[in-house]
């Protein structure tokens, strides 16, 4: 689904991405996990497209098709999300506006009909209820006045609704206590399918516990320097992120 | 300039157009005014021309304003004022057909809907609005002059005399007809008063007008000005407002001007509030050539409260001024001011938040906040908070910003794939949100959200500004 060769990429000419390689194939979870400023981030910021960042070498091919020079907006059209580390709160803009226009440009780009304010309606119902936010959320502007812990819960509901082929999850645990991590990685298990695949970034092996990589990758530096599978994590939370510099 | 002598206007008699190409000058409107002295006042509401030799003597002595006024210092209305206008001393009707130039219709509102050509009040049309409760006035300042003197005279001048400002002397010294309303105490009135001025002339054209609104004790009145122009040539307005609200009373006015890029505007709102009375102002400046809205709220009474709000939209060349002044004259009063611009391309825009409050307004609280967003570079934003406050327990603060859009939030949601153009639509929109929220007429307020939506996306036409009719 996601191939990563040799990418290299900076933001106002510094140099963080230092030659990532990463496949990811349907029906996996991959965790990212590393130190502060290793590029973990960066890297989710890369693949969904964000102008703030150059790619200055390397490529970024999805099902087969190089994304490199791709809008943000078309990457999403082609089934990239991203879940932020800080969503932005749009103060004026209501949840019901901004998701039913995110829908219907998805759509558009996909030469499909816009949806039908019914099936909207429903859809908006049903998502609610798998991810078990609060009604009243999505009443509001967008994240506006939201705590923490109702941010990353509305955008595990946006991927709900926007049905992603790739989900990359950033910091999604950052913030949260124990029972906000269950219900977010409650939802992230129950969009799970044989055809959709995410990644997630992490700084600590807490959330994996609840969600369960077939991946770990271990980004230091800007570069992968280690991968294994749910044991690495483990490991690494014993013997810290220096055990693999070294 | 000249005085339209019959529907079409003698050019060849003008004085200023010579081959020379020479302007309008301030010395041809004291000519101008000497020469046809006695047709104006002839042809004026009586009450105006209590007030018009003092406004033409000032006007003698000061003259235009200019940039280099601090009051005028955001508005320079230098080269609109040279251009060759007609004036209408005579005061001949302008032929309009109402209906045909406002088709569009907002079902489910009803407004108390009323018609000003340049300055001339047209007759209500009786089978469409509703009857107003017992007492309630609104008629042409002629007219109220004549049979309500004791009331007109009473009011007339009284805030606007104070004014020191060019632009209201010369429009002591020329305006000769207005609207004027009067609501009686503890009478509410239930829907908006509709005003749609219209602009309307076959060549370059001037107009001064005078209103007068007085709310009387207890009372309460929803006044919605909107401001078009109807042909396609250089217009300058000069308007002035003046409103008293009096004790317990609530005042609400919006002004939402929609106007071609060739007209020049200039209006002065001035409102004097009683005690425990409630006022709301909502400017909506839309699509205009040059605008410059005075507004003077005087609070002369305790337990005030005052919300003062506006949106400019602008793009090409035009250019908006806001210049406010909130007067905290007695105690416990409360009053906000809330600004926000989106200026694109080679616009202008310009702020003054005037703030006083005197030694006797203790307990005053008094915000202001103005925030812009320029879409390009070559957009301009000049904002000036001015607070003098003479109490010393009082509650004041202000705050201004001028930035561009977020670019997180834009990326934010173009992440969700909402395209770039939607995705500046929405920020700018909501942006603006929140002086809309202002609006306490409903059916106004939806009407709003989809003319800025429109303007926001350069969809919004000229005949489109109409809002409840």
């Amino acid at each position: 689904m996601l191939q990563i060769k040799n990418l290299h990429a900076s933001v106002n000419g510094k140099e963080i991405l230092k030659g990532v390689n990463l496949t990811v194939n349907k029906g996996e979870v991959h965790a990212i996990m590393g130190p502060n400023g290793s590029g973990k981030s960066t890297l989710a910021s890369v693949i969904t497209g964000n102008p703030a960042f150059e790619i200055t070498k390397g490529e970024i091919l999805f099902e087969g098709k190089s994304i490199n020079d791709l809008a943000p907006e078309e990457r999403a059209a082609e089934g990239i999300f991203l879940s932020f580390q800080y969503p932005i709160e749009i103060p004026g803009v209501s949840m019901v506006n901004f998701m039913r226009a995110s829908i219907n440009d998805l759509r558009k780009s996909r030469g499909e009909e816009p949806i039908s304010a019914s099936e909207f309606l429903k859809l908006m119902r049903k998502k609610k209820e798998l991810i078990e936010m609060d009604s009243q959320l999505t009443n509001r502007s967008v994240n506006e006045g939201f705590s923490g812990g109702e941010k990353k819960k509305n955008e595990i509901f946006q991927m709900a609704m926007l049905d992603p082929k790739l989900a990359i999850l950033d910091e999604t645990d950052s913030g949260l206590d124990i029972d906000a991590i269950r219900v977010v990685a409650n939802g992230v298990n129950k969009l799970k399918t044989p055809d959709n695949a995410s990644i997630l970034i992490t700084h600590y092996q807490r959330l994996l516990d609840y969600i369960i990589p077939d991946f770990v990758h271990v980004l230091s530096d800007g570069k992968i320097v280690k991968t294994g599978d749910k044991e690495l994590a483990l490991e690494l939370e014993e013997k810290g992120y220096d055990w693999l510099k070294g | 300039m000249t005085n339209i002598s019959n529907t079409a206007p003698l050019k060849e008699q003008s004085i200023a157009t010579d081959v020379n190409g020479a302007k309008v000058t301030e010395q041809d409107y004291i000519e101008l005014y000497e020469q046809n002295y006695e047709l104006i006042k002839k042809n004026s509401a009586k009450a105006l021309n209590l007030i018009r030799e003092k406004g033409f003597e000032n006007f003698k002595e000061f003259g235009f304003p200019t940039p280099k006024l601090e009051s005028y210092k955001y508005t320079d209305i230098r080269e609109p004022l040279k251009v060759d206008y007609g004036l209408n001393f005579k005061r001949l009707n302008f032929p309009i057909n109402t209906s045909e130039v406002f088709k569009c219709d907002v079902p489910g509102v009803s407004t108390h809907l009323y018609f000003v050509v340049n300055d001339t009040l047209l007759a209500a049309d009786n089978k469409r609005n509703k009857p107003l409760p017992e007492g309630v006035i609104i008629t042409s300042l002629s007219e109220a002059s004549e049979k309500h003197p004791e009331l007109v005279e009473k009011y007339i001048g009284k805030l606007s005399e104070n004014q020191k400002d060019e632009m209201v002397y010369f429009n002591h010294a020329f305006a000769q007809d207005g609207f004027f309303i009067y609501v009686p105490k503890n009478v509410q009135i239930d829907g908006p008063i509709q005003i749609i001025n219209v602009l309307r002339a076959d060549v370059d054209f001037m107009l001064n007008s005078h209103n007068l609104v007085i709310i009387e004790e207890g009372a309460k009145a929803q006044v919605l000005v909107c401001d078009h122009t109807r042909d396609d040539v250089r217009f300058f307005s000069n308007r002035v407002t003046e409103v008293f609200v009096k004790e317990n009373a609530t005042y609400e006015h919006y002004k939402m001007e929609n106007v071609s890029t060739k007209t020049t505007d200039v209006t002065s709102l001035l409102i004097d509030q009683e005690q425990n009375s409630n006022v709301l102002g909502n400017l909506l400046t839309l699509h205009n050539g040059i605008t410059r809205n005075n507004v003077e709220i005087d609070l002369d009474g305790e337990n005030c409260e005052t919300y003062l709000c506006g949106i400019v939209l602008s793009d090409q060349n035009q250019a908006t001024d806001n210049h406010t002044s909130i007067i905290h004259n007695q105690p416990n009063s409360h009053s906000t001011a809330l600004f926000k611009y989106i200026l694109d391309e080679e616009s202008k825009g310009g702020f003054t938040g005037r703030l006083y409050v005197a030694k006797d307004a203790q307990k005053s609280l008094a915000y202001q906040t103005n925030k812009n967003i320029l879409m390009k570079r070559t957009a301009k934003m000049r904002t000036k908070p001015q607070l003098e406050i003479y109490a010393d327990d009082v509650k004041c603060s202000h705050g201004a910003t001028i930035g561009q859009l977020d670019e997180n939030a834009l990326f934010y949601l173009r992440q969700r794939g909402i395209s770039e153009k939607e995705a500046k639509t929405l920020l700018m929109y909501a942006f603006a949100a929140d002086v809309l929220e202002h609006i306490n007429i409903s059916a106004l307020k939806d009407r709003m959200k989809i003319l800025i939506e429109k303007r926001l996306r350069g969809e919004l036409t000229r005949h489109e500004g109409c809002m409840l009719c």
